[in-house]
């Protein structure tokens, strides 16, 4: 199930910006071309790109908003949420969360 | 003359002439236009449809640039379901990592927001660890299920019983507690888990039991986003039509039995919900084309009336995939782009 959408519709989570288009939705209540547009223009890319695997894996790898494969000192989990959070200038609950309990300001 | 295949609502292979896809596809959106009271589906997404069933393909998928958001119900029970022998950490990661998706969810092997309750205090380190780990939104998900109040299962006098017997008025009584007793259950675990710090609750499969659950959900909502301003909530329905069970239930002045998705996503946005998830039943005995045109025209009133996101809901039994435990590639792949470019959806 979860495969044949992901072929047939999906924009393919962190293999792309899925994640990041997602969080618009969630966090902002954005339609989806509204979403796929604020964050192309974050990242600097175009709308298209944000559903590209070759382009987005240069561009997570570039800003470090972590990536698919196992790659030594790349971001992995917080980590790659602390800076998503801030490139989309967004609040992620777990990363106020975790900052607050490491005395970060919020 | 040439024949298509294509398949029955359970799944089961059928081969038609294209003009009776073209039929049954009329058929289909009549029926939605009719009971919703909304617009059928116009001459060109008619055509559309019909060139999606007559493609030899055995996958189809919606052109590029048109990819959607993917959110998924009972996220991490799928495995167990499956007997793959891996923790609920490791099927999200798996998720994450190997299946592309957008989103997780984080659930309890009983789905429903009452056996989760006395758990809770076990999700929220799973939850806690997954976040530190894992990057894509991650959702809470359970199911209202008003049905487990009753007895035997809970402490409410069973309707089921009562009605039989003409007590009316005492199975109404029963569902007024049930909802009372429910929505305490879905503020709490709502609350724990967001304390926890997911990204997002998810209300899975709303009103099963009819118009009393579907309104315990919106209280219980509405309670969460006065609290939480910033959560996201996601409500995915669990039909088209609000049965009636109660028959007398009101959600700010409106009645909640017989309601069709683009007037249950009215309320779901005045309550405080985030993205908004309509379901339309599959008709077993009707063909593909007759139930993808329905389900889509179902969704795209949501979606030309609606502000917030819409995920429809396409697992098994719903939305266009036919109900089967093992839907066949070809027939979920078309339910999916029509719902998607036809139904215009946010996500699925």
């Amino acid at each position: 199930m979860a495969i044949s959408h992901g072929i047939a519709s999906g924009m393919g989570g962190i293999r792309t910006a899925g994640d990041l288009v997602a969080r618009m939705q969630m966090t902002r209540g954005m339609k989806i071309r509204e979403a796929k547009k604020y964050v192309a223009e974050k990242l600097k890319i175009s709308v298209e790109d944000v559903a590209d695997p070759v382009v987005m894996a240069e561009v997570r790898e570039d800003l470090d908003l972590g990536l698919v494969n196992a790659i030594p000192r790349v971001t992995k989990g917080m980590d790659a949420k602390f800076r998503i959070a801030d490139i989309l200038g967004i609040e992620i609950n777990c990363v106020s969360r975790f900052k607050r309990k490491v005395g970060l300001s919020v | 003359m040439e024949k298509y295949k294509t398949r029955m609502g359970d799944g089961f292979s059928v081969e038609m002439t294209e003009a009776e896809i073209q039929r049954d596809i009329e058929e289909g959106t009549q029926d939605a236009a009719n009971r919703a009271k909304i617009p059928p589906l116009t001459g060109d997404e008619i055509r559309y449809l019909v060139e999606l069933f007559k493609s030899p393909d055995n996958a189809v998928g919606v052109k590029r640039g048109n990819e959607v958001i993917l959110s998924y119900d009972s996220g991490t029970t799928k495995f167990k379901r499956a007997n793959v022998s891996v923790s609920k950490i490791q099927s999200l990661q798996i998720y994450e990592r190997m299946l592309g998706s957008d989103t997780l969810e984080l659930a309890h092997i009983d789905y429903s927001f009452k056996p989760v309750k006395p758990i809770v205090v076990f999700e929220q380190p799973i939850l806690e660890q997954a976040l530190l780990m894992t990057i894509p939104p991650l959702f809470y998900g359970a199911m209202p299920n008003l049905g487990l109040y009753s007895q035997p299962d809970g402490p409410c006098a069973n309707p089921a019983d009562l009605l039989p017997k003409g007590k009316i008025a005492e199975a109404r009584a029963s569902y007024a507690e049930a909802v009372e007793h429910a929505v305490k259950d879905m503020v709490y675990v709502g609350s724990e888990m967001y304390e926890s710090g997911a990204d997002g609750i998810n209300f899975d499969t709303a009103a099963a039991a009819g118009d009393a659950e579907f309104l315990a959900t919106l209280k219980a909502i509405e309670i969460l986003r006065k609290k939480y301003p910033k959560m996201c909530i996601m409500m995915g329905m669990a039909s088209e039509f609000i049965l009636g069970m109660h028959g007398e239930v009101f959600y700010d002045g409106v009645r909640l039995a017989g309601l069709y998705p683009h007037k249950q996503l009215e309320l779901a946005e005045k309550a405080g919900v985030t993205i908004f998830g309509p379901t339309t039943n599959i008709v077993t005995n009707r063909s593909l084309p007759w139930n993808i045109a329905r389900s889509v025209n179902f969704a795209q009133a949501c979606a030309d009336r609606g502000h917030i996101p819409c995920h429809a809901c396409m697992g098994m039994g719903v939305g266009g995939v036919p109900l089967t435990l093992s839907p066949p590639v070809d027939a979920l792949t078309r339910a999916s782009k029509a719902m998607v470019e036809i139904g215009r959806m946010d996500g699925l």
